[in-house]
């Protein structure tokens, strides 16, 4: 039983983190319809960029902030540089765009931090807090907590504040948002800020525990995708559920059939989703317009 | 007599291949050839995928890893000849491309990228787990193809390298001919025109989720034929000839060179291969490199260099 | 005798009822012409008919066969094919090559001797490039064979569709809005053209603003207006009905 419990609760704190990254992928996706291969290198830099300011002397909170600012900007460049020039591209144009920016920022990361595993340590302390039989880091703790303040935070965003409905407006008709003199542009500029700012986050919060190397940021690309798909792509709630899913799918897959293959868990699940409910839990069919 | 755009692609790339080693200052040229060719091969499969069919796969890494291990594996499991391997290799690939492309390709857009990625990373995957079969990441031996002591035998002595650079120059142009035939035939029509709109393409009659799959496997035996051929060529093999880095070259080696057509695919192949033996300082930067070809060939160079080239010169012309 | 048959077909859109319990029917050699305002769910009509959305209720039966909601390319099959309103050209081949997939069901056979280029398969190209050019020839857009067609005017493009269609020996056409966009000329070509396929034993379900194209070759009218049937008969009939006229004076100012 507390084996269980052990496994459910590494499950949520991992699932935490692919939730914020199917976010990251959903809020693009709305503004845009572009699906962001990138996603999971915003995770990794938000926890490189974090280890080298620490690094170089500045605090803890600093580094962080320092992380996602300048990951929420290398956002925002993408965007301007990589996306906007394609507008209008076919899927298959924008699939390699992303996936080629992915790997120019996996290069570059490479050749700035090296290959080496880095890490920094965590916010409050090392020792296991005991629940019931198990165990949970307070690392953990802050990881659950910063995606709970997140998924509230934009829930409020996005229902109470007029640039939280503009977005939304956008993203449910670019034209129709546009003739109302909504900036869709700019709605796309926050759109890739606010996502690369949450996946930084998100690997700030996830790395003390998992460590980070240049080259983590494809597997927490392809949960956090395998999390938005199995709750429907474009849906948040979708996103909070398909990642703590996957999450804890993963977790029981290590823990009762072979950590080798915990990867493979979000494979299965894509594959599920694929076969049996294109649309995921939380989404719709839709109808083509000829 | 006027060649036909075929023809010509066919007797340009016959030349150049036979024409090459007469300026090849050293054995080793041949051995950066039939690397050349053996990506080429996989990338005339992307053509026919990305090109003419309009699917993006970013698995198909998987396929060359099948058809690789095929040759490591099934030689010295079930005493198959290398050769017959080949074939293995290439049907195993073709019946999990069936398997995984028939539900997939119903549906449209990401899906397909996703999928063929997640499948690509569990093949790899299996191959530096399953320990006991495969030796896991640091690689096993290939058998000895054997060919070359059949051909010594008849009075054809060949060196190591020129017989591969031959043999996958051979290949190329098989597969570079099978492309061409295809793209001209009805299923190569259909291809290109479910591209430009698939509900037109079915109101013509066209099943299009069938013609997506028959594209999806024959572009992954053209994957899995030129793992075979690196394997044997190589006597050794990695799981990383199964990576996700090896799926996005080929993709980028495509849309490099054009990936609408046969020519561009070879084209972009041959630059990629060549240019980190030129540069041999780039090894550091070969992600860097390849992230960025990809964009800025998307954004600036639609088409690929080959067609942009080609449309250019016709311009002249008129 | 009746070829096709369209019985109680409705559909609705987020609650909205875009088509509500039409029923028509159509014999071979007959010109079934559709028309109402915009809006009136026309093209949403003919998306029904042709297998791209699938109707909420009703049923279409085909030569005695009830093929509701059945996927396009099962229908060319069974005879049926038809053009769009948006134009679903295959731009970047060429106009020979747009026409010759329309005869892919005849042409098409395994793709292995396609791969390796069989006699089987050069032939089977062979008679489908011959009856393509034959057909380009038709409709006038034999010099532009070898173009490609997203290089083409307007109303080349509107032909190439037709062409493309007529590829398939349909036992019924759909055509919507053939003359959309097109001149005097080009719209009295694409009148004959029509008269002559249906006088060739096609049934042919058409959807046009054009009112003086529609009542010179329309053998039966059916007037839709906010999804609904609200009227049918032959031209002269329906050019009195009270209805049309109210839905065409109170819906449409732009009328034609």
């Amino acid at each position: 039983m507390s084996e269980l419990l052990q496994f459910l609760l590494s499950g949520v704190t991992v699932g935490a983190v692919y939730a914020l990254v199917a976010l990251g992928f959903t809020m693009i996706y709305n503004a845009s319809d572009v699906v962001n291969f990138a996603q999971g290198e915003f995770v990794m830099l938000g926890g490189m960029i974090t280890v080298f300011a620490h690094a170089a002397g500045a605090p803890l909170p600093l580094a962080a902030l320092t992380a996602v600012v300048a990951t929420a900007a290398l956002g925002v460049a993408m965007n301007k540089l990589a996306i906007e020039p394609a507008r209008g591209a076919p899927v298959v144009s924008l699939v390699i765009i992303t996936i080629g920016a992915s790997i120019f920022i996996r290069g570059a990361a490479q050749l700035i931090f090296g290959k080496q595993i880095h890490r920094f340590p965590a916010f409050s302390g090392e020792d296991p807090i005991r629940i019931l039989g198990a165990t949970i880091l307070p690392q953990s703790l802050w990881v659950i907590g910063g995606a709970v303040v997140i998924f509230v935070g934009l829930w409020l965003f996005f229902t109470r504040t007029l640039l939280g409905r503009a977005v939304l407006a956008t993203s449910n008709n670019r034209l129709a948002a546009q003739l109302v003199g909504i900036n869709t542009p700019f709605v796309m500029t926050l759109s890739f800020a606010m996502s690369a700012g949450i996946g930084a986050l998100a690997g700030v919060l996830v790395t003390p525990i998992t460590l980070t190397a240049y080259d983590v940021g494809l597997a927490f690309a392809l949960k956090g995708f395998a999390a938005a798909m199995l709750g429907g792509m474009g849906n948040p709630k979708g996103a909070l559920a398909g990642g703590l899913i996957v999450g804890v799918l993963e977790a029981m897959t290590a823990g009762y059939l072979s950590s080798q293959y915990k990867d493979a868990a979000a494979f299965i699940i894509i594959f599920a989703v694929l076969f049996f409910r294109p649309q995921g839990l939380f989404g719709r069919q839709s109808t083509d317009r000829v | 007599m006027r060649l036909t755009p075929k023809s010509a692609t066919l007797l340009i790339l016959v030349a150049l291949i036979a024409l090459a080693p007469v300026f090849f200052p050293s054995g080793f040229y041949y051995r950066v050839g039939a690397l050349v060719f053996v990506n080429a091969l996989a990338v005339t499969g992307i053509v026919i995928l990305t090109g003419w069919a309009g699917q993006i796969s970013l698995g198909h890494a998987g396929f060359a890893g099948i058809g690789a291990y095929a040759c490591a594996l099934a030689p010295v499991h079930w005493g198959i000849h290398p050769a017959l391997s080949v074939l293995l290799g290439a049907a195993a690939s073709a019946v999990l491309a069936w398997l995984v492309g028939r539900p997939i390709l119903r549906l449209k857009g990401y899906y397909l990228a996703v999928a063929s990625l997640g499948m690509g990373i569990l093949i790899s995957m299996v191959l530096n787990n399953e320990r006991a079969l495969t030796r896991g990441p640091d690689g096993i031996g290939v058998p000895e193809l054997g060919l070359r002591a059949v051909l010594k035998d008849a009075g054809l002595g060949l060196s190591n390298g020129q017989f591969w650079y031959f043999l996958c120059g051979i290949a190329l142009v098989v597969g570079a001919w099978a492309a061409l035939n295809l793209r001209d035939s009805a299923t190569g029509r259909a291809l290109r025109a479910l591209h430009g709109s698939e509900v037109a393409a079915r109101t013509v009659g066209m099943d299009v989720a069938r013609l997506k799959l028959q594209a999806f496997v024959i572009s992954a035996v053209y994957a899995s034929v030129s793992g075979s051929l690196l394997a044997l060529q190589n006597r050794f093999i990695t799981p990383d000839v199964a990576g996700f880095l090896h799926s996005v070259e080929m993709v980028t080696m495509a849309v490099l060179g054009g990936v609408g057509s046969v020519a561009g695919g070879i084209f972009g192949a041959a630059v990629l291969t060549l240019l980190p033996q030129v540069l041999t300082v780039l090894a550091e930067y070969e992600q860097l490199v390849l992230g960025a070809v990809m964009v800025l060939v998307m954004i600036f160079l639609r088409e690929g260099i080959v067609p942009s080239m080609l449309r250019k010169g016709r311009r002249r012309e008129e | 005798m009746t070829l096709l048959s369209i019985e109680g077909l409705g559909i609705c859109f987020g609650g909205i009822k875009a088509v509500h319990d039409v029923s028509f029917a159509a014999s071979p050699g007959e010109v079934v012409s559709v028309i109402g305002p915009n809006g009136a769910g026309k093209t949403t009509l003919f998306n029904m008919i042709s297998g791209v959305y699938r109707p909420g209720s009703g049923r279409v039966v085909l030569n005695g066969e009830d093929v509701t909601a059945m996927s396009p390319h099962l229908l060319a099959r069974r005879g049926m094919c038809r053009t769009f309103q948006n134009l679903q050209v295959f731009q970047t081949m060429t106009v020979l090559e747009n026409v010759i997939a329309g005869f892919h069901l005849q042409e098409s056979g395994d793709v292995l001797s396609d791969l390796l280029n069989l006699p089987a398969a050069r032939r089977r190209a062979k008679d489908a490039e011959a009856g393509a050019r034959e057909l380009l020839r038709r409709l006038g857009l034999e010099r532009a064979a070898e173009r490609e067609a997203g290089s083409l005017s307007y109303g080349s493009l509107k032909r190439l569709e037709i062409a493309r269609a007529m590829a398939l020996k349909p036992k019924v056409l759909l055509l919507d809005e053939p003359a959309a966009g097109c001149n005097a000329v080009e719209t009295e070509e694409i009148d004959h053209l029509i008269a002559e396929i249906a006088a060739s034993g096609v049934a042919v379900l058409l959807v046009e603003h054009d009112m003086k194209l529609v009542m010179r070759i329309s053998s039966h009218i059916v007037v839709l207006d906010h999804g609904e049937k609200v009227a049918e008969g032959d031209p002269a009939t329906v050019s009195r009905n009270p209805a049309v006229i109210a839905a065409y004076l109170g819906a449409d100012d732009a009328a034609r």
